[in-house]
């Protein structure tokens, strides 16, 4: 158990702030340069394509919640497939049941979502590593049992068809390119939310809680308060995620939120990268697209290739593609010596 | 009371089933430190190894033992060729390693064998043992005895042969152990071989029950995990004895819990897993982790 | 809002039918003087993987009609994407099919929450959405949904056949249910509700249900046996109806057992679960089970058995789901080739209703495919059969399942 959490820690993670101190300037103009990327892009992709990147940014929400919680914090989590399903439902209640404005079901989700993590975190603050992650486990097991069996309120098995979204303002966008806006600024203010909280007071408890629990402890900071208070946030952006994924797809189903969405996120924050944000986008960008061309290469055993491409994925960069990236640009910029210094 | 006995006793039965695959998952765990998703894709890959053998008109023991080396060999190339590759990489890339392999392995059955259930033999009489009014199956009789003489075996390895005491001490600390002389690379292998060898016999003892398809064991690893959680992952007494407990309690839930019912008594069982495990943080036999500062 | 769209799409593909009757060939994205493309979803990896033999074999299928010249001289291209019985996923496979391959239409996707899923957009598209691969009841909607159309008899009515038996010939009744919980398993324990009408609450005394993702079903079984009930309602996918089969006989349990058809064939299920212990079972059919020995030397099973052979080697011979495959490939064809040269997606959709009495070799004698621009149910017929411990038995009239 002890290996595990040590594990975490051993495994050369900088903080990216850090790492980066001397790149920050060509950091922050590839960042530029990104953003303008990302506002352009949709205009030159088909309607089809960008609806694929607003998936992609929607499960990129996801994994930074799920960052946020096992690479910072240390605290493994196989269940976030579940807070995903109940912001997905909260979404999809309110607008069906309720009528009400797409725009509102984000917040609520995020509030709900909040609150059932923290009230998971209390509980969960006794367990660690392995046995944390297996409970967690449970929980990605149990939710879609639940919303088969609240049927009056979720509809059971046949699930919640929504409407989709019209354009506000009269913004010369279709549907598809407004969604996709709306999911960019959502997960930008994400980044910058996660960024924020990282860089200060409450960053250095959540990652010195991580790297030595018991020397946090006695600095003072309160670590079940602040593990439950990671929980809870963590759970908060999946389950905003979980809105804007079931606005996005105008339909919600207990078959969405099985145990295997769960099991893609926890992939696509390591394949990422743990303990970055960029690794959050690196992740979603990997399981919204790697499954479809291992598909394109194999209809008989699709799955086959997909496993080779996360081992091999594993076997290049074994500490995620932000981690291979971060490696990369030191090399480049001290030229050459500087990994065996690492 | 009728009702009530026969459920004890098909519980115990799925308990059997669950504590075998839990007891290849405390196995590998004590050998590696790794949690290995793929344990149940490996196994159920086994049982088509012997399904095939036997197919082949192989007879039944030989195809079992000739199943186990091969398991064994497999699970030692296993950690050879593809988790060697990533053994100094943080615990959660191996992890992902395996999940990577348990999609391989699932797919490649499926293209190879189809999904169509298959019939596995078992290899106990098939006349059902009757008490009184409750039924027993032989074969989960069998499926329990079998369980708990491969935990006697595993308690008796880990405990006092020299090559159990130098796996665990491997799996440890792997320094240490690489200063008084144990071979570390290959005692990680060998656990991966004997993970197999016990995955093998629990598909083997499974497929009869629940037939052969390639997603034979999918469900049947969550409840190990469940199993292994419940009685603590360090130790095999408590995988065991946490496989009859979550048998037995899905059975008496999904029975005698009028509003919940089956529908939910995964969830039931699942929750009531979790209340255990906040008593005791490292399951109901599992050693507290004790840290050093 | 399903109205509104329904109403208007229906107004549509009236109005674009008169204008088809010109003659000159007129097509929609999707067709050509060469070419025909045809979208679909399937579950090729994950849990539901076991349903990727329709895909393969639909692709089988075409790949023969195409060897033989096509449609009118047109080439069949059939574009399938892996949904991994994911709705999201499902939701962007289409998309891809319809925006970016533009196929004509979609055929046989595959799965009722994935369907689902994906209904609206292909409304509102205009997308031709045929023949699905589900038995849930709602895809029969030709006012508010008039662009998909199911195929197979729905879960619903196949429940209200076996529930009408029931009364009919087994008065003292005491039912037993183990359903899979899932629209298919609950679609099926409606239909039989609603065909018990009145008396379901008295003749009903226990239900079960099982997740898919349970190891076994044994539990339940003793639960049924122990309420004491006479009648036992099957509605369990292959893996499970062997075990419950096999489970009932080791505890013996002998009620009338009543299987749905998703689990009646012989070799992926009754065999595992042992021919002995299944002899007895009642269950309702519309396809011919190719391991049936009363199929031996139907030359229809054989003219299957050839195509296997040559075209899909590596599927499995004893799986139903290629005889579905075929069956469900033969009546796209039928229809594609009725459209003549009018490929457009309101002809398709037209064609598509208004099937006449169309037979097909692996349907049972006597069931025939019927559709109208009223009815999206094609096929609605089925016949009860038991099983003799070698083959199923068939008693009765095919019985109209509506």
């Amino acid at each position: 158990m002890a290996k595990l959490d040590e594990a975490l820690v051993s495994s050369k993670l900088r903080y990216p702030w850090r790492a980066s101190r001397v790149l920050g300037y060509g950091k922050g103009m590839a960042g530029g340069l990104l953003f303008a990327a990302a506002v352009v892009v949709p205009f030159f992709l088909s309607n089809y394509q960008v609806f694929q990147l607003t998936l992609a940014y929607v499960y990129a929400i996801a994994l930074l919640g799920l960052n946020l919680l096992t690479g910072y914090n240390g605290q493994i989590s196989l269940g976030h497939g579940a807070f995903y399903a109940i912001g997905a439902y909260t979404a999809a209640i309110m607008m069906e049941r309720w009528q009400i404005p797409y725009g509102w079901t984000l917040p609520a989700a995020g509030v709900i979502c909040l609150g059932v993590g923290w009230l998971f975190g209390i509980p969960a603050l006794r367990l660690e590593g392995l046995y944390l992650a297996l409970a967690t486990f449970t929980l990605a097991l149990a939710v879609p049992q639940l919303l088969k069996y609240f049927e009056a309120w979720t509809g059971g098995v046949q699930g919640i068809v929504l409407m989709k979204p019209e354009v506000p303002w009269g913004l010369p966008v279709n549907q598809d390119q407004w969604l996709y806006f709306l999911t960019l600024g959502v997960l930008l203010l994400a980044m910058l939310l996660g960024r924020n909280l990282l860089h200060g007071r409450v960053g250095r408890a959540i990652v010195a809680i991580r790297d030595h629990p018991v020397a946090a402890a006695t600095m003072g900071i309160h670590v079940p308060l602040y593990k439950a208070l990671t929980f809870g946030v963590s759970a908060m952006y999946t389950g905003v995620a979980g809105a804007l994924g079931a606005i996005v797809i105008q339909f919600v189903a207990p078959d969405s939120f099985n145990v295997f969405l769960s099991i893609s996120f926890l992939v696509g924050i390591i394949v990422g990268g743990l303990a970055s944000i960029s690794g959050a986008i690196f992740g979603a960008l990997f399981i919204q697209f790697v499954p479809n061309y291992a598909q394109d290469l194999s209809k008989a055993a699709p799955w086959a290739i997909y496993g080779v491409f996360l081992i091999l994925c594993m076997y290049v960069m074994p500490t995620g593609i932000a981690g291979f990236l971060r490696r990369l640009t030191r090399r480049w910029q001290v030229g050459g010596t500087a990994d065996r210094a690492v | 009371m009728e009702t009530l006995l026969q459920q004890l006793a098909s519980g115990l039965a799925s308990g059997g089933i669950y504590a075998s695959l839990a007891l290849a998952l405390v196995m590998i765990y004590q050998a590696t430190d790794v949690v290995n998703f793929a344990q149940g894709e490996m196994a159920m890959f086994s049982t088509y190894l012997a399904w095939t053998l036997l197919n082949a008109g192989v007879p039944y023991w030989a195809a079992f033992v000739a199943t186990v080396v091969l398991s064994f060999v497999g699970g030692l190339l296993i950690e050879r060729l593809i988790i060697r590759p990533v053994e100094d990489a943080p615990i959660l890339s191996i992890v992902i390693v395996c999940i990577g392999l348990l999609v391989i392995l699932n797919s490649l059955a499926g293209w190879i064998y189809s999904y169509i259930i298959k019939p596995f033999p078992s290899p106990f009489p098939p006349r059902p043992l009757r008490l009184g009014s409750v039924v027993f199956g032989t074969h989960d009789l069998g499926v329990i005895g079998i369980t708990l003489l491969m935990l006697l075996g595993l308690y008796v390895f880990f405990r006092f042969t020299p090559l159990g005491l130098a796996m665990r001490a491997a799996a440890q600390n792997p320094v240490s152990s690489r200063l008084v002389g144990i071979r570390v690379g290959w005692m990680l292998a060998l656990g991966w071989g004997l993970a197999a060898v016990l995955g093998a016999v629990a598909g083997m003892l499974v497929a009869p029950v629940v037939f052969l398809e390639p997603n034979m064991m999918s469900g049947i690893l969550i409840y190990a995990f469940a199993s292994a959680t419940l009685g603590g992952f360090t130790s095999p007494v408590g995988a065991v004895v946490g496989g009859f407990l979550v048998g037995i309690t899905e059975n008496l839930v999904g029975t005698y819990v009028p509003l919940i019912g089956t529908e939910l008594k995964l969830t039931v069982a699942l929750v009531l897993i979790i209340g255990v495990l906040l008593v005791r943080p490292s399951g109901l036999f599992g050693r507290a982790t004790v840290r050093r500062v | 809002m399903v109205r509104r769209w329904g109403g208007l799409a229906l107004v549509l593909v009236l109005g674009l039918a008169v204008g088809v009757a010109t003659g000159a060939k007129q097509y929609d994205p999707g067709a050509s003087d060469t070419e025909i493309k045809i979208g679909n979803t399937n579950p090729y990896s994950g849990p539901a993987s076991s349903y990727g033999t329709i895909g393969r074999a639909l692709a089988a299928y075409f790949k023969m009609v195409n060897e033989k010249g096509g449609i009118h001289g047109r080439k069949i291209t059939f574009i399938s994407y892996d949904d991994g019985y994911s709705p999201p996923k499902t939701v962007e496979q289409v998309r891809r099919l319809v925006e970016r391959d533009q196929v004509l239409l979609l055929f046989n996707t595959l799965g009722t929450p994935t369907n689902t899923a994906i209904w609206e957009y292909v409304n509102r598209r205009k997308i031709p959405h045929l023949f699905v691969a589900t038995g849930a009841t709602k895809w029969g909607d030709p006012e508010g949904h008039p662009w998909t159309m199911g195929w197979q008899p729905n879960y619903q009515s196949e429940g209200r056949i076996y529930a009408k038996y029931i009364l009919q010939h087994l008065p003292q009744a005491r039912i037993g249910i183990l359903y899979q919980n899932d629209d298919y398993g609950k679609d099926y324990v409606k239909g039989f509700k609603d065909g018990l009408g009145d008396k379901a609450a008295d003749l009903i005394v226990l239900e079960q249900s099982y997740e898919v993702t349970d190891p076994t079903v044994e539990s339940q079984i003793i639960n049924l046996k122990n309420s004491g009930a006479n009648v036992f309602f099957n509605v369990t996918i292959p893996k499970f109806a062997a075990q419950a089969i096999r489970k009932a006989a080791e505890i013996g349990w002998q009620p009338v057992h009543f299987l749905n058809s998703v689990s009646n064939s012989i070799e992926a299920v009754l065999r595992p679960a042992g021919l002995d212990n299944a002899r007895g079972i009642i269950s309702a059919f519309y396809l011919k089970d190719p391991d049936d020995p009363q199929w031996q030397d139907d030359p229809a099973v054989q003219e299957w058995r050839a195509w296997m052979r040559r075209y899909y080697p590596e599927g499995n011979i004893h799986d139903v789901f290629n005889v579905y495959a075929y069956s469900v490939a033969q009546t796209l064809v039928h229809v594609l080739e009725r459209c003549g040269d009018t490929l457009t997606r309101a002809n398709v959709m037209r064609q598509a209703a208004s099937i006449k009495d169309l037979t097909l070799p692996m349907l049972l004698p006597g069931i025939t495919i019927n559709t109208s621009p009223t009815d999206f149910y094609p096929i609605e017929q089925l016949q009860l059969g038991r099983f003799d411990g070698t083959k199923w038995v068939l008693f009765g009239e095919v019985l109209a399942a509506r």
